[in-house]
């Protein structure tokens, strides 16, 4: 399931429903992107998420059909926060349950290596010395590219 | 009509978030993006970056892609979610 939301989100209670009634989920994994105060060496003091309306929904489901068939998974969640952000908020989350570790850690971070390169979502960041777009990173792009 | 939309820094350079454009002389994406730099010429820069991503019918495309009418085209730097 996919949700593009500006409000928080309960890792708990995505938890709770990643495993609800589910006794074949071995392995749960979980992961939680957040604003970090020190990016490429700049003091951020808050992100804005703009996105594609619409696209964003679709590429993000792509992107779980595209895990689904080459992982054994049983239920998957992506949470994509947009609008302004502020120092520690929760940015994004991916959730996966599978009966095989392997399988679960490998398909979340999967889903987080396409996210970031294929789904239409952009950063801007505040800093103490201005606002500016955030640039597509080379290491980004190389992550994705695993998986290929 | 084809609906061309733009986002993130490219909106802000534009200052557009998107217009109409007639279909009838545009056959592609490479097209597309002609006519739109010689009806704006100030735009010619930013609609040049080689790093500027395309979608049609917000699927990516490539430059050959084929437009028409009512195809939705949106243009945008590489993203930078998660």
């Amino acid at each position: 399931m996919i949700s593009v939301q500006s409000a928080d989100f309960d890792v708990a209670a995505e938890y709770a429903s990643l495993i609800n009634n589910d006794v074949d989920a071995g392995a749960v994994v979980l992961f939680v992107g957040r604003v970090r105060e020190l990016n490429l060496s700049r003091h951020v003091t808050g992100l804005l998420l703009e996105h594609y309306p619409g696209m964003t929904e679709k590429a993000l489901e792509d992107i779980l059909e595209e895990a689904r068939s080459r992982w054994q998974l049983l239920r998957c969640r992506i949470i994509h926060r947009i609008g302004p952000l502020t120092l520690g908020d929760q940015i994004v989350l991916v959730g996966v349950t599978s009966p095989h570790r392997e399988q679960a850690f490998a398909a979340a971070e999967f889903l987080m290596d396409y996210l970031k390169t294929r789904a239409p979502f952009w950063k801007k960041e505040m800093t103490e010395a201005g606002d500016h777009w955030v640039d597509a990173q080379e290491k980004d792009i190389a992550s994705a590219q695993r998986w290929q | 009509m084809i609906k061309v939309l733009f986002f993130a820094k490219l909106r802000e350079q534009l200052g557009c978030e998107g217009i109409e454009m007639d279909a009838r002389e545009v056959s592609t994406v490479a097209e597309l993006r002609r006519q739109l730099i010689e009806q704006h010429p100030r735009w010619a820069a930013s609609l040049d970056d080689r790093n500027l991503l395309v979608a049609v019918n917000q699927t990516l495309a490539k430059a050959e892609h084929p437009v028409g009418v009512d195809d939705e085209v949106a243009f945008f730097p590489p993203v930078t979610g998660g």
